[in-house]
């Protein structure tokens, strides 16, 4: 797999990152060489053999469903950015 | 002995005994700190003003008798990664500096319900990523052993906190090491619990499926108190379960796995002859040793960083300049919001991930990389089914080498991957390893052994590592 500028742009923006020219050009380096690595995985013969996601054979535990205090709307909007009448305000995304 | 070098158990029994007040211990811890913590950077935030107003709650009712837990008045140092109420939590980032959740971890509850007191919050690899606590955003944290040298990752400080003589006891995270790793190269011990042993509510997510919280002392049977506190089915956490508890299988009848993938190339030979000698003492004591073979591991590192990766990307596209954390001033756009804070917020390492996993999870990579890495995993989970048909325990090296020098892995990432090798793997299977010190190489940085067991056998660990340390 070879990584060029183009696929660390997609990546940018896939992560909503955006890079300087010097990172960009360093992380093409890192990137081509932890893929490279990890393109050892292709050697291993996986036919047959289910992913696994998780560790242990879990099954969701659920609770009584019954009424308990949530977090207060203020406490919640304390770390907002910018807030507005109890809401998150976010820029005008519809014209 | 001073107040700041007694082990967790040993302070709390003077405490229960009136021999010493709450008071105090935190003078002394806090004394400490001023006078140590400029060179190491352990802590990212002292929490004094907290530790004494909670010192003088406890302190009468621990006068009158009526506390029984065997930790009450002790204090403890948290990663900060893990929530508490109104305290800040950063995960060493620009990116939540000033974050103060309006809620505790369920395994910070569990502390103060036991009476324990928050010292501070210790400093970390960013966002849990990496393996030197070089990341953090407030700058590195040095190895008191020698400062010239990194104290492992993610849960450096807090590792560092423990060999400063800085905190007794304290919290840190695994995720595929930063428990062990840095407990091996600070000469601490720590455990690395069953995945769903120790509720995961309000530990800032890196990647879900294999993050854990566990304790981290200066010897097992503080460990073995402060897990006893953490662990147990949590409503909040659906993939946390009531803990089996397991009874210890006695050392005399102990089977220890070797794994000769464990013992191999790259191992350096001063690691490989202190966790022989460690061999060498449980043999001593009844033990038998099992020779084995784990042969996926040749492929645990890409395993490991893929299912990560692709996790963290998941996990950290929660952090959009919006609801909480850095938000760009200058942003005009919504899609703006999102990509400056970001870019503003995240260090290198924690985009070099985030960007690593929507590689393996976008379409064309998605099977070749990301569903490879779910079988692999599996394949990982069978190895230590069929090691743990023929040894009760797995016995090896936490690291490949001691403490690398500070600097010496920023400059190649896949480098400091690659340090992750032996382990990565209990995470994958979801197993729980206990690392502790064995030894020091010829420049006096201590060596690390871990313990590896059966799912919810951590008990079986802990009687071992006390088997163990009794030697020294």
């Amino acid at each position: 797999m070879t990584i060029d500028r183009d696929l660390v742009l997609y990546l940018e923006a896939l992560a909503r990152v955006r890079l300087t020219d010097a990172e960009r050009a360093a992380c093409e380096g890192d990137l081509q060489s932890i893929i490279s690595y990890f393109d050892q995985l292709n050697a291993l013969n996986t036919q047959g053999v289910e992913p696994m996601s998780h560790a242990l054979p879990l099954v969701n535990i659920l609770r009584e469903d019954v009424v308990a205090p949530s977090i207060a709307t203020e406490a919640l909007l304390a770390n907002a950015p910018r807030e507005k009448d109890g809401c998150f305000l976010v820029q005008r995304t519809v014209e | 002995m001073p107040i700041t070098s007694l082990p967790a158990l040993a302070l709390a029994q003077k405490l229960h005994a009136g021999e010493l007040k709450i008071t105090e211990v935190l003078d002394a811890y806090y004394a400490a700190m001023d006078a140590l913590d400029g060179q190491f950077n352990c802590y990212v935030l002292r929490t004094c003003e907290h530790a004494y107003a909670r010192a003088a709650l406890i302190q009468p009712r621990l006068d009158a008798g009526e506390i029984r837990s065997p930790l009450a008045g002790v204090p403890v140092a948290v990663k900060d990664l893990i929530c508490t109420e109104g305290i800040e939590t950063t995960c060493a980032s620009n990116m939540l500096r000033g974050f103060k959740p309006p809620y505790s971890a369920t395994a910070a509850e569990r502390l103060w319900a036991a009476d324990m007191i928050l010292l501070g919050k210790t400093n970390m690899d960013e966002f849990a990523m990496g393996s030197t606590t070089e990341t953090s955003a407030f700058g590195a944290t040095k190895n008191p052993r020698n400062p010239a040298h990194v104290p492992g990752g993610s849960s450096g400080g807090s590792a560092a906190a423990l060999a400063a003589a800085l905190a007794p006891v304290a919290l840190g995270s695994d995720t595929g090491g930063s428990i062990r790793q840095p407990a091996s190269y600070c000469g601490v011990t720590g455990l690395k619990p069953t995945y769903g042993a120790v509720s995961r509510y309000g530990l800032i997510a890196y990647a879900s499926s294999l993050d854990q919280i566990g304790p981290m002392g200066r010897n097992a049977a503080d460990c073995a108190a402060l897990f006893e506190i953490l662990k147990g089915a949590d409503p909040r956490d659906s993939t946390c379960v009531a803990h089996p508890n397991t009874p210890a299988t006695p050392v005399g009848q102990l089977r220890v796995g070797l794994p000769a993938e464990y013992f191999g190339e790259g191992l350096h030979p001063a690691v490989a002859a202190a966790v022989l000698a460690a061999k060498d003492a449980l043999v001593a004591q009844g033990a038998t040793v099992v020779e084995l073979h784990l042969p996926m591991a040749e492929y645990a590192i890409p395993t490991y960083y893929v299912v990560a990766c692709a996790e963290a990307c998941s996990n950290l596209s929660r952090y959009d300049g919006i609801k909480y954390g850095h938000s760009a001033a200058q942003a005009e756009s919504l899609r703006d919001t999102y990509i400056l804070s970001r870019s503003e917020g995240f260090g290198m390492e924690v985009k070099r991930r985030i960007m690593l996993g929507n590689f393996v999870l976008s379409s064309g990579y998605f099977d070749a990389y990301y569903k490879k890495a779910l079988q692999a995993k599996s394949l990982i989970q069978r190895d230590f089914r069929c090691a743990f048909e023929g040894c009760d325990v797995i016995l090896g090296p936490v690291a490949p080498t001691t403490a690398p020098r500070l600097g010496e892995s920023l400059s190649d990432p896949l480098k400091m991957y690659l340090s992750d090798i032996y382990t990565v793997m209990v995470n994958l299977a979801g197993l729980p390893a206990l690392a502790l010190p064995c030894g020091a190489d010829s420049a006096g940085l201590p060596v690390g052994l871990q313990l590896i067991g059966r799912p919810f056998e951590e008990a079986t660990l802990f009687a071992a590592a006390a088997a163990l340390e009794n030697l020294n």
